[in-house]
């Protein structure tokens, strides 16, 4: 059941969005076409209500040290206007969810959780914080996020009337040089109207663009103001559709598809995220040196032929089918590309790229082969 | 788009077209937005015998596989080729270019008449 609403969910009735459940919220999957909007986002912009998200802000003398124990990686060396992604982990060294924590100030930090694991998330940053000088506070409710991704995402910042810098020029004239040199993976306290904007250069698309956090009262008005620029300039607004082939393009990992409370970083490729350099112990160390077992699945990329697209839960075998050797998680015919793509874990042997594959389609066997990942990176200019 | 008032339609959203003994079928106008962009249609080579409310072809878009059902016992006389080459067809228009099948029939069965069709889809 959809009970929880985007502040934003009148924009996009009037917009003519078709709407799913996503982790209890009603969110739009797609305005017009999920092909057009990803297409969109990948040639010149796209705008997407990612309100459903968790923000979860953790305050406090020892916010740094209580994250540094809670989540897998080092957010006390994160200067401030800087984000990571990292990893919730669980005792077993599973995962909870993936994060990317915004360092905000010296003593506060903002962590933004998936939809489905807000809750849980909020939760373990609470218990796991309790022995600190530090606070969680759950703000999902009271927080809306915009993101403005693809190459043209930043003309169109720079064309949306009302942005400011906090404490900066009150008509923005210094907004160009500052986001011009906003660095991926960094913040910056930006005012919409007057109003504070967290502007951010992250994104979930493998594109540039840029992630805007506000109270949801006037996260409408912005949204207009962002649509109003970005239209002449290409922006069109996408739905969860497009999110899902961008990301799946650029090789990222969705929550409880190649993420879940079983599954060790490692195994899904992200054993860097996880610091084991780090002084003092974190929740899930002592089971990540340890390790997933030598024969554990690996999460791979998976290339393959026709129009035939794999998809979650398919079964992977050997070249000559004899072997049932992984399963997909996610899978699309990839609009960028033009062939089906697909990622599986499947057994370590079979994980090189150029290994020949099988994917049982409904059926039919399908040739597939292990491509080395991000299905698609953009051009930096 | 309220479905057009000529055709006759299935609880699985497919319109059937009849012209005497052979019904052209596609999927609804209400299907094809569910599904978002068709990519890939897969359909039953001509001459193969088809039964009521039985699976005889695929419809992919980037989020989802819908099934096509035989609304009619028959055989297949003409699968839509254009659809095959450039499946966004069923997109753009379900109830004209974007038909799938020609089914020669034996019976028609009990079929949905327009209005029917439009208060299961409100």
């Amino acid at each position: 059941m959809s009970d929880r609403v985007s502040p934003l969910a009148e924009a996009h009735e009037a917009a003519g969005a078709q709407f799913t459940d996503f982790a209890g919220w009603r969110m739009p999957v797609r305005y017009s076409s999920d092909l057009a909007e990803h297409r969109a986002v990948r040639e010149t912009a796209g705008l997407f209500d990612l309100s459903h998200m968790g923000e979860i802000v953790v305050v406090g003398d020892e916010a740094a040290a209580a994250l540094d124990y809670a989540v897998a990686g080092r957010m006390s060396a994160l200067e401030r206007g800087q984000a990571k992604y990292t990893l919730l982990l669980n005792a077993e060294g599973g995962v909870i969810d993936d994060l990317i924590v915004y360092r905000t100030g010296d003593d506060r930090f903002l962590v933004v959780a998936n939809a489905a694991n807000a809750g849980v998330v909020a939760d373990a940053l609470r218990e796991r914080a309790g022995g600190f000088d530090a606070r969680v506070f759950d703000e999902s409710d009271d927080v809306a996020l915009i993101a403005v991704q693809g190459p043209r995402a930043f003309e169109v910042l720079l064309a949306t009337g009302g942005l400011a810098l906090e404490g900066g020029h009150p008509d923005g004239k210094d907004v160009p040089e500052a986001l011009g040199s906003l660095r991926y993976y960094r913040a910056l306290a930006g005012t919409f109207r007057e109003r504070p904007v967290l502007i951010a250069r992250t994104g979930y698309t493998g594109e540039d663009g840029f992630e805007l956090f506000c109270a949801p009262d006037f996260a409408r008005e912005l949204w207009e103001a962002l649509i109003e620029a970005g239209t002449p300039l290409g922006l069109v607004p996408a739905g969860l559709a497009a999110r899902d082939t961008l990301r799946l393009e650029a090789g990222m990992p969705l929550y409880g598809h190649e993420l879940d409370a079983r599954t060790f970083p490692a195994q899904a490729g992200l054993g860097r995220v996880v610091d084991l350099g780090k002084p003092g112990d974190f929740v899930g160390r002592a089971a990540v040196e340890r390790g997933p077992a030598a024969d554990a699945r690996v999460l791979v990329g998976l290339s393959g032929e026709g129009r035939r697209a794999a998809r979650a839960d398919y079964r992977v075998l050997t070249a000559d089918s004899a072997r049932e050797v992984g399963a997909v998680t996610s899978g699309a015919l990839s609009p960028t590309l033009g062939h089906p793509i697909a990622l599986a874990y499947v057994d370590p042997a079979c994980r090189e790229p150029g290994t020949q594959l099988v994917v049982d389609v409904r059926g039919a066997l399908q040739p597939y082969i292990v491509t080395a990942l991000p299905f698609y990176k953009r051009k930096r200019s | 788009m309220a479905a057009p008032e000529n055709l006759k339609y299935t609880e699985e959203h497919e319109w059937v077209l009849v012209d005497g003994d052979v019904a052209t079928v596609g999927i609804t106008d209400y299907a094809q937005a569910a599904l978002g962009d068709v990519v890939y249609v897969d359909l039953p080579a001509v001459g193969t015998a088809v039964s009521a409310a039985t699976v005889v072809g695929e419809i992919e878009s980037t989020k989802s596989v819908g099934e096509l059902f035989a609304p009619v016992d028959g055989e297949v006389v003409e699968a839509n080729q254009a659809v095959v080459d450039s499946p966004d067809l069923v997109n753009s228009d379900p109830y004209g270019a974007g038909w799938l099948l020609k089914v020669r029939f034996t019976e028609l069965p009990e079929l949905l008449d327009a209005a029917s069709y439009d208060e299961l889809t409100k």
